[in-house]
């Protein structure tokens, strides 16, 4: 069968380092996937290797089936794969409204357009509004998106990931420096907005992992050393012996 | 003034404020020859309406684009070119345009030269960018020296602007009829490129602007979405090319220069990139200035760069943002609180303005000038430029001016930083 997302022997060297070193990974279609690991596992450069932020040095990233690895990161997006940032990454000059408007347009059809106008485009307008209310943020839409507060912006960060409709969807570390309320809140919209949706996501809360992920993968120093159900991973010998080994933070013994 | 480069962009639906702005700026248009009637003036409202559609051309790039371009000449000169020899072969019967629609051929021109040069220059973004379109319009002077054929070599290209017989009464002789073209084609382009701020390009072009790494991940290459916004913003830029070879009758080597690049660059500026009537107001400024002010003073060049850096210092919002900003005031009721302050620190930079420009035209006079004599007439008043009185009063004005500036500054920011703080609280209420 094809995968939604298929990383086959993936390495990454940057000069001399090798960060990633040999990743597998199958994620089928529909499948909720958190990434966790000791920091500088290369969790992050993990995405940016599937996103196409970056080349890969070796082997084969499969989307669909496809390789996506000579792909340019708009091209991979076109195809379906939508990425979210560590680092809050949003047009901060632009209301939140036009920030999801401007998500909305390439899967629309709208592509670089000058004859249309955009307040004419009722389907944009539409789209654009639900997830607007999807992301919980309909009495700031007319705020500048860097006037917002920080869960604000992680929100909104969300939904420009996913306005696009793209049916893979890749979110890097999207409760990060949230207070409880706040992640709990985010781990509902995440849950809401990817439905029916393929999700890997990079989470270092194990609440959230352990709430939201059917499958857990763990990356160590580069490698995936076991991707399985939470149970499993829970009990998993040489998870257990990397995470305590020294190189883990504490709460990942929960 | 202390206002605030990011200062958000409101892209408000379709209402009536928008329609009684538009139809004000076509009576505007309509009127403004039978007000300043004389034939300098109206020559000058010719020049004024070339000049804003070349700067709000140029914000396409800078303000819309995010994309500071020192060569933007390159495409409303070779617009001009075009557009003058298509006019001398019109009026030798090889090419039957009409002189209305020249600027269109200027426009077509400039387009076609965005193509070709923005395929190099809209590669790269941000500091490379500039460096390019640095070397494009380098080169495009340089081949204007070394093809005379074309060029016209150092005296331009001259033609007549009056070609053939006269269409409905329309011979584009006199300067008022120029000027009716003028504004036509201002409306039209004004038109063109606002509408374009309400595309689906237009928007990803705000957007590449502000976050370029963002918008490849929502699907868009920016490279080309930098690339069509240089393209039509070179087909403006051609318009006004193509107008300015009817108004003036020649282009020379000057059309392609440097100079002309960082004069429109100066302007839009100096009018305000975050607003998209700011360059129209910079264009009539910097022109009114450029043609008004050597006929005072030969230290021209010297007061419209002290504006300039005053303006990047103190207000990078250039004056449309002031202008939007005091209005905000109004319009909360705030300005009864600011305004005491606000003329204080006027009335002291006016009085300390004084004294340096006494003092820079006394200097160039003795510089420059001393052949005429030791006397000087500042603003009717003949003064000995090498006896002490005049240098004197001129010190004491600057002294006394900055003095006060520096005075009631602090009071001006306090009040000025306060009421817009409380309006940012009031708009963050009504949200809430």
């Amino acid at each position: 069968m094809t995968y939604a997302l298929e990383l086959k022997d993936v390495r990454k060297s940057f000069g001399k380092t090798e960060i990633i070193r040999g990743a597998q990974l199958q994620v089928e279609q529909g499948e909720r996937i958190a990434i966790i690991g000791p920091n500088g596992a290369g969790k992050s450069t993990l995405f940016n290797l599937i996103s196409g932020r970056f080349p890969i040095s070796s082997g084969d990233i499969l989307l669909r089936g496809e390789s996506t690895t000579r792909l340019k990161p708009f091209e991979i997006n076109r195809r379906g794969l939508s990425r979210s940032f560590q680092i809050t990454n949003i047009f901060h000059r632009l209301s939140v409204y036009e920030n999801l408007r401007c998500a909305v347009l390439w899967s629309l059809g709208y592509k670089y357009s000058f004859w249309h106008r955009l307040n004419g485009l009722g389907d944009v307008r539409e789209r654009a509004e639900a997830v607007l209310e999807e992301i919980g943020l309909k009495r700031r839409r007319d705020t500048a998106a860097g006037l917002l507060t920080y869960a604000e912006q992680r929100a909104l960060e969300i939904g420009i990931t996913i306005a696009g409709g793209a049916d893979v969807i890749l979110l890097d570390e999207p409760t990060a420096g949230m207070s409880r309320s706040e992640s709990d809140a985010a781990v509902e919209l995440i849950r809401k907005v990817t439905v029916g949706k393929t999700l890997l996501m990079v989470e270092h809360d194990m609440s959230v992992v352990f709430g939201l992920a059917d499958r857990i993968g763990v990356l160590v120093y580069g490698e995936m050393i076991a991707c399985d159900t939470p149970a499993n991973i829970r009990n998993n010998q040489k998870v257990q012996e990397a995470y305590l080994g020294g190189h883990a933070p504490a709460e990942a013994a929960a | 003034m202390h206002t605030n480069m990011s200062t958000t962009m409101k892209f408000e639906p379709i209402n009536l404020g928008r329609w009684i702005i538009w139809t004000l700026f076509t009576l505007i248009l309509l009127v403004a020859p039978l007000i300043f009637n004389q034939s300098a003036s109206i020559s000058l409202l010719s020049e004024m309406g070339t000049v804003m559609i070349f700067a709000l051309s140029y914000n396409m790039l800078l303000g819309q684009g995010g994309m500071l371009s020192f060569g933007h000449a390159a495409y409303s000169g070779l617009g001009a070119f075009i557009a003058i020899h298509t006019m001398n072969m019109a009026a030798g019967g090889e090419l039957p345009v009409p002189t209305t629609l020249i600027p269109l051929v200027g426009g077509v021109a400039g387009m076609f030269f965005g193509v070709l040069f923005g395929y190099v220059t809209t590669k790269k973004s941000g500091t490379t960018f500039a460096m390019i379109t640095l070397g494009i319009v380098e080169l495009v002077f340089a081949c204007s020296l070394m093809f005379p054929g074309f060029f016209g070599g150092e005296g331009g290209v001259t033609t007549n602007r009056v070609i053939g017989e006269p269409v409905l009464g329309i011979s584009y002789g006199p300067q008022i009829q120029v000027y009716y073209l003028v504004a036509f084609w201002l409306l039209v382009a004004t038109v063109g490129m606002f509408a374009f701020t309400q595309t689906p390009l237009g928007r990803m072009s705000n957007a590449v602007r502000d976050n370029p790494e963002r918008a490849e991940f929502i699907g868009y290459n920016t490279q080309w979405v930098r690339y069509l916004t240089l393209v039509l913003s070179a087909f403006f830029a051609g318009i006004s090319g193509g107008l300015s070879a009817i108004n003036f009758e020649i282009v020379s080597a000057e059309n392609v220069s440097m100079v002309r690049s960082g004069a429109v660059l100066l302007f839009t500026f100096i009018g305000g990139v975050g607003f998209f009537f700011g360059p129209m107001l910079g264009a009539v400024l910097g022109v009114f200035l450029t043609v008004m002010l050597p006929n005072y003073t030969k230290a021209w060049q010297l007061y419209l760069g002290l504006f300039f850096i005053i303006i990047v210092m103190f207000a990078p919002g250039g004056i449309s943002s002031l202008i939007m900003m005091n209005l905000r005031l109004v319009k909360f009721g705030k300005f009864r609180r600011v305004w005491p302050k606000l003329l204080q620190i006027s009335v002291m930079t006016l009085i300390a303005g004084l004294g340096a420009v006494l003092m820079i035209e006394m200097l160039y006079h003795l510089t420059l000038d001393f052949t005429s004599g030791p006397m000087k007439n500042l603003f009717g008043v003949a003064v000995d430029t090498t006896k002490a009185g005049g240098w004197l009063v001129a010190l004491a004005l600057l002294a006394i001016g900055s003095f006060g500036f520096w005075r009631v500054r602090p009071g001006f920011r306090h009040a000025w930083g306060e009421a817009n703080m409380e309006i940012e609280d009031a708009i963050r209420r009504a949200a809430a």
